[in-house]
């Protein structure tokens, strides 16, 4: 098992816009790298390229010491050691779950007992060793899903790709699904890259992850830091809860900015105004604080959630233990924001 | 750092030469020989002593009146059967669709062949009930009249499953919103149905005209006894008394064809402009008239005109086929099973025929089969223009009348092969290539539409796993088109078995197709034998379908000629 490498990978279709450019970025060995982005940004692109269903316009993709692919050509998929869990979990119809799973050990020429016993063992890691001579038809959702994941885990693959493999779930499989992939990680032990456009999902399982946007890559960062320091406006509207505001605040001495500069900011609005995240998170009712307008107030279980409104006309978040009537002029804090 | 690197797509490199090397050799060369004959003779100027023969204008003429003819009670038949069977309540829908399209798969010369059995003063049916016409009177379907009644009931099917399915598209809400507009259902029918069905309903007739133009089973048992030719039969009897040295009029004469065929096709286009009504709405189910007291009434008629055009005929086959002598009435005096003993067991021309039809149409299904899996998976895997030339340059030898692409393969084939020196005229291997090339496309449609279904991600997955382009071939994806590939195959033996048209230019003595031989023996006078191989040729066809009927529900939609 090895570093994986993108050097400033792109991808033309020819459709006038790129799908991917120059993405360069290094996985580590047994890192879990989540590609996360909206629909159309290109992650799929990504993963595609370095399984080897595609091929990269320009730069190149290096495992350890082999190229994978580079401008001049690239490694057919089935020479890559790679595996995959597909959006449509692509499990072959006409085969049992057990050949399903031992079937890249069949390709490698494991037969008999050895064969047997390794697709024994991929089932029971997933817990579907009783399904063994089922077919795909006769399984759910779920099931299907670890069959998929049990096929990775047979023929210990360098590296394992995931195309939004929770997207067709509902919500409680995905939480057991997302507890299988951390095991499956940790046992494994090897790279896995993760597409989603679901940042919870990304946070809940990655080490890091990586921000595309308009086939362009944002940010590359541990789930804390992406989170607590976003670069720039995209990676700040895309993850977490957060409105930007625009302020004048000046000259700061580091990102993280106080209350106290906001403060002034909010009361004195001139000069060029710079874009701030703040996080819901952080604004809360205070009556030494600056009057905010409550524009709505929507319950959602544990708390209510209010949509504010600025004297500038500028609109935020804030939770809020008890309801507050629409309409209300209340005082707020905001106890930190992040300079973008 | 090792490198291996190939410019690597899913298919290997030695895919696409070796498709389009066989779309060239079986569409591609025997097409341009046939344009290149016809732009040389006409440049040449040898054009006049054709069309100066008052016989080439009566064919032309005769083409023409029996092929309008034919579509005009194709699209009567045809049309009248599919509003009845979408639109309305009528019963036992699934048994009188079957039975309906069965006239579209039974081979023209036997159709021919029954309704002559079943008309005229010789019909044993006729005799048996009592009612024939006295001995000597004329046969009435040895007429153009005749000619165009058996090309509408042949291809009337063909304007059936046009409008069938340009009707199953019509959403339910459409006509209930019109219902709930206050329209009756005459109404809707006028306003809403009619002016969407005309366009699968042109397109039905155009297919319906160009069929009568190609066919030529019907028009060799009706008209060549009456001496009325139409351009097919005409070409034939130039070929069988002038030989091959009428090259250059056969030539001529299939561009004749091959122009009225493309006139008809540019007729439809031109009607068929600006009427591509995108249906708006969900397809789901489809509408029900209630018939009300009217459908016992609409049922019963239905019964009758099937009785008419399809038991009565074949009834009549099997009469002729068990009296031992030409114009004997029928009972269970003279009833015998002799005419079967003769031709399965004592002629050995029926026996040759047989042999050489299982083995044209065996090779035929199988051997294409491992051509059409290869460019269904291309076709599959690399859209683009280059695939849509490929697909266009297989359909065009399957649309082209069998005689234009008969014609076109003696004049490929007629000198001996550059190289090897030898020349396959003559031989039963021009008719197989013949078939190749003519049922490419038949075996094609099913195997390409099941490629198609299949979730490109499976064949990735393999890929994954290790698998090259072979073992996934064999491990993924022939396993999931497994279905379609039968159903090819059993399709293309199904048509190919009984064919008449391409193998009636291209056989000599020992070469003759089941076709070939009921045609020989009702030409001399052998109608009893005739009969009894068209009743076997009938029952091959009859299981053939069931078998087909049987795979239905694991074949992608659109797959069966007479299902969709």
């Amino acid at each position: 098992m090895a570093q994986l490498i993108l050097n400033h990978l792109s991808k033309d279709f020819g459709t006038g816009t790129p799908a991917v450019s120059d993405v360069s970025l290094r996985v580590r060995e047994g890192g879990f790298l989540a590609l996360l982005g909206p629909s159309g940004c290109g992650k799929t692109t990504v993963l595609r390229m370095i399984a080897g269903f595609e091929q990269p316009t320009d730069g190149s993709i290096v495992l350890g010491e082999r190229t994978l692919a580079d401008g001049s050509g690239s490694l057919p998929p089935e020479k890559r050691n790679m595996a995959m869990v597909f959006q449509s979990y692509a499990l072959w119809p006409h085969m049992t779950v057990a050949e399903n799973v031992g079937y890249p050990l069949k390709v490698r020429g494991v037969t008999g007992s050895a064969w047997e016993s390794r697709v024994r063992d991929a089932l029971g890691v997933v817990r579907l060793a009783d399904f063994a001579t089922r077919r795909p038809a006769d399984l759910s959702g779920g099931q299907r899903q670890r069959v998929a994941l049990a096929r990775c885990l047979v023929s210990s693959p360098d590296v394992v790709l995931l195309d939004e493999p929770l997207a067709n779930l509902d919500r409680h499989l995905k939480a057991a699904m997302e507890e299988t992939f951390r095991e499956f990680h940790a046992r494994s032990g090897a790279t896995m890259i993760y597409v989603t456009h679901d940042q919870s999902e990304a946070m809940a399982l990655a080490t890091d992850i990586a921000v595309m946007s308009e086939g362009r890559l944002m940010q590359v960062a541990s789930p804390e830091e992406i989170y607590a320091r976003p670069q720039g406006r995209i990676v700040g509207g895309l993850i977490g809860q957060g409105d930007i505001l625009d302020l004048a605040l000046g000259d700061q001495r580091s990102r993280s900015v106080p209350w106290q500069a906001i403060e002034a900011s909010l009361r004195q609005a001139a000069g060029p105004s710079r874009p701030l995240l703040v996080r819901p998170e952080h604004v809360v009712a205070d009556p030494h604080g600056i009057l905010f307008k409550v524009n709505s107030c929507v319950f959602e279980g544990e708390r209510f959630s209010l949509s504010l409104r600025t004297a500038g006309g500028q609109g935020l978040k804030a939770y809020s233990g008890t309801a507050v009537p629409p309409g209300t002029l209340q005082p707020f804090v905001i106890r930190q924001g992040w300079l973008l | 750092m090792p490198k291996l690197f190939a410019r690597g797509s899913s298919q290997p490199g030695w895919l696409l030469p070796v498709v389009v090397i066989a779309v060239f050799l079986l569409s591609g060369l025997p097409l341009a020989r046939l344009l290149y004959a016809g732009m040389r003779f006409t440049l040449e100027g040898k054009t006049t002593g054709l069309f100066a023969e008052p016989a080439t204008w009566a064919a032309i003429r005769n083409t023409l009146t029996t092929s309008v003819g034919g579509m005009v009670i194709s699209v009567l038949l045809g049309a009248a059967f599919a509003f009845v069977v979408t639109l309305t309540d009528f019963r036992g829908k699934g048994f009188f669709s079957f039975a309906f399209v069965l006239p579209m798969m039974i081979p023209p010369q036997v159709t021919a062949l029954a309704w002559v059995q079943m008309s005229g003063p010789a019909s044993p049916l006729l005799k048996t009930l009592g009612i024939a016409p006295p001995l000597g009177s004329p046969q009435p379907l040895y007429s153009l009249g005749g000619i165009a009644l058996l090309l509408g009931v042949q291809h009337a099917p063909l304007v059936f499953l046009a409008l069938k399915g340009g009707l199953a598209s019509l959403p339910r809400d459409s006509v209930e919103a019109a219902r709930l507009a206050g329209a009756s259902p005459l109404r809707v029918f006028r306003d809403i149905i009619l002016p969407l069905a005309v366009p699968s309903l042109i397109a039905g007739a155009a297919i319906a005209f160009v069929s009568g133009v190609g066919n030529f089973g019907i028009p060799a048992i009706l008209g060549i006894p009456a001496s009325i030719f139409v351009l097919p039969t005409l070409i034939y009897s130039r070929l069988s008394s002038f030989g091959a040295g009428t090259f250059a009029e056969m030539a001529q004469l299939s561009m004749v064809i091959a122009m009225i065929a493309g006139l008809g096709l540019t007729v439809q286009q031109w009607v068929l402009k600006g009427r591509d009504y995108r249906i708006i709405g969900l397809s789901g189910k489809n509408a029900a008239f209630s018939l009300g007291p009217a459908r016992i009434l609409t049922e019963v008629t239905f019964c009758l005109v099937l009785l008419l055009v399809l038991v009565a005929p074949l009834a009549a086959l099997i009469a002729s086929s068990l009296v031992p002598a030409y114009g004997v009435p029928l009972n269970f005096q003279t009833m015998s099973l002799e005419a079967y003993r003769e031709i399965l067991f004592r002629q050995s021309v029926t026996a040759t025929a047989f042999a050489n039809s299982l083995f044209l149409a065996g090779t035929t299904a199988c051997g294409l089969l491992s051509i059409t899996v290869l460019t269904a998976y291309l076709l599959a895997r690399r859209p683009g223009k280059l695939a849509n030339i490929i697909a266009g340059l297989i359909e065009i030898p399957y649309a082209l009348p069998g005689i234009v692409l008969a014609v076109a393969f003696i004049l490929l084939l007629a000198a001996p092969l550059p190289l090897l020196n030898v020349s396959i005229y003559g031989t039963i291997w021009i008719i197989l290539i013949a078939y190749f090339s003519s049922f490419f496309a038949v075996s094609l449609k099913p195997v390409a539409s099941a490629f198609l279904q299949v979730d490109p991600s499976l064949e990735e997955a393999a890929r994954l796993s290790g698998a090259g382009f072979l073992r996934r071939m064999r491990d993924i994806l022939i396993p999931l088109v497994a279905p379609a590939a039968g159903a090819s195959v059993v399709l293309v033996f199904l048509i190919a078995c009984s064919e008449l048209t391409v193998s009636a230019l291209l056989w000599t003595a020992g070469t003759q197709t089941l076709g070939v031989a009921i045609f020989n023996l009702d030409d001399s006078g052998s109608s009893d034998l005739a009969s009894a191989l068209s009743v076997v040729v009938v029952v091959m066809v009859i299981l053939l379908m069931l078998v087909l009927e049987l795979l239905a529900k694991r074949l992608p939609k659109g797959v069966l000629p007479w299902r969709n």
